[in-house]
C-alpha cells in the first residue's frame, strides 16, 4: 500500500508525458481537413487578370487531379513550383491552380516568369472559395477523384520525396478505383 | 500616484482588437455579436489568437464572413456551424463537450478528485500507523537500552 503512494505519481507523470512527446511529434499547423471524402464545394471562379478561362467545380470533374492553392505573395509556393512545372511537364496529372488573395495581374506575372503547370486557373480575390475549402495557408493542394469528391489534402509544399512516395501511389489507386 | 498608473499599464492588459474600420457592422448590437463571436474563433493561421486580436489576412476574412452572415440573419450557432463545418471543432477555441474531447473536460476534474483521494488515504494512512504502532518486543527494548548506553 505504500508503495503505490510512490509509484502512482510517476506512472501518472509517464502517462502525462507520453501524451505531451507524441503531442511534439505532430504538426501544428496539419489542421485535418473537413473536405475528405465530401464532394469540392461548388464555386465558379473568374479568370486571373491577363489569362482567359476561369476555374468552377465542373471543369474539375471526370478525372483525378490536383487542385493547387496558390499565391505570387507565397513564399512556400515558390518552393512548390519547380515541382509541379515537373508534373505537368510530364503530363503526370492535371493541376488546377486557385490563384488566392493575389492582386489583379500579380498571379499572371507569376506564372510568366516562372512557368504555368495549371490547367486552368481560378482567381479568388476575395478569399471566399478559399474558406469554402477550409484552406488555412498556402500552398495547399486537394487531390480530388474522378467523380470530384476530395480524398486527400496536402498542406504546405509538394515535394519530389512527397510526389514520388506519397501522391503518385495514391493518384494510382484512385485511378484504378 | 505615477507608480499606480505604470502598474496599471504593466498589469491591466486590454486584449487588441485587430478588427478594421471599414469592417465594422453599423449597427451596434449586431457588431457586438460578431465581436463575441470573433473573440471564439480560431485563427487557423495563428492558432494561438482568436481571429478578433489576428491581423492574419485569412483572420480578416473570417471577420468579414462572420459579419456578412450576421447582416444575413444568421444567429450565433449558425454563423459557428458554417465555420466548423468548414474548418472542423479545431477552429474553436472552446472545444465542444463530445465523445473525442471527454478525456479533455474531465481529466481535471478526474486529476483533482485523484490527488485529494491519495491526499485523504496518505494523511489517515500515517496518523493509522503511528496509533498502530505496537510497543517494542523485550529484545527491542534491550536493544535501544544498550545503544543508548554505548553512545553515553
Amino acid at each position: 500500500m505504500r508503495r503505490i503512494v510512490f509509484i502512482f505519481p510517476i506512472l501518472v507523470f509517464a502517462v502525462v508525458g507520453a501524451f505531451f512527446a507524441y503531442g511534439l511529434t505532430r504538426d501544428p499547423s496539419n489542421i485535418p481537413s473537413q473536405l475528405i471524402d465530401r464532394p469540392l464545394p461548388e464555386f465558379d471562379l473568374p479568370a486571373i487578370q491577363g489569362m482567359e478561362k476561369g476555374l468552377s467545380t465542373e471543369d474539375i470533374k471526370g478525372e483525378v487531379a490536383l487542385v493547387n492553392v496558390f499565391g505570387s505573395w507565397c513564399v512556400s509556393c515558390h518552393v512548390e513550383h519547380p515541382v509541379l512545372m515537373e508534373l505537368s511537364k510530364a503530363g503526370a496529372v492535371p493541376i488546377y491552380g486557385l490563384n488566392w488573395k493575389d492582386e489583379p495581374g500579380a498571379g499572371k506575372a507569376w506564372l510568366d516568369r516562372y512557368g504555368n503547370p495549371y490547367d486552368l486557373v481560378g482567381d479568388d480575390q476575395a478569399g471566399r472559395v478559399a474558406i469554402d475549402l477550409g484552406v488555412t495557408g498556402a500552398p495547399e493542394t486537394f487531390v480530388v477523384d474522378r467523380e470530384g469528391r476530395v480524398r486527400f489534402k496536402v498542406t504546405g509544399p509538394i515535394t519530389e520525396q512527397y510526389w514520388t512516395n506519397t501522391l503518385a501511389p495514391l493518384i494510382e489507386e484512385l485511378r484504378r478505383s | 500616484m505615477r507608480l499606480f498608473f505604470l502598474l496599471a499599464a504593466l498589469f491591466v492588459s486590454v486584449s487588441a482588437f485587430a478588427a478594421e474600420p471599414d469592417e465594422l457592422l453599423d449597427d451596434p448590437a449586431l457588431e457586438a455579436r460578431a465581436q463575441d463571436l470573433d473573440e471564439h474563433l480560431r485563427c487557423v493561421v495563428c492558432q494561438s489568437q482568436s481571429i478578433a486580436e489576428s491581423n492574419a489576412p485569412l483572420a480578416k476574412d473570417l471577420r468579414i464572413l462572420v459579419r456578412e452572415r450576421i447582416s444575413q440573419g444568421d444567429s450565433d450557432e449558425e454563423v459557428i456551424d458554417y465555420i466548423v463545418e468548414r474548418y472542423g471543432d479545431y477552429v474553436l477555441l472552446k472545444p465542444p463537450v463530445q465523445g473525442n474531447t471527454l478525456f479533455l473536460w474531465a481529466f481535471p476534474a478526474a486529476a483533482l478528485l485523484l490527488g485529494a483521494a491519495g491526499g485523504f488515504f496518505f494523511l489517515r494512512g500515517s496518523k493509522k500507523a503511528i496509533a498502530a504502532s505496537a510497543p517494542l518486543s523485550a529484545d527491542d527494548e534491550d536493544d535501544v537500552n544498550r545503544i543508548l548506553k554505548e553512545r553515553g
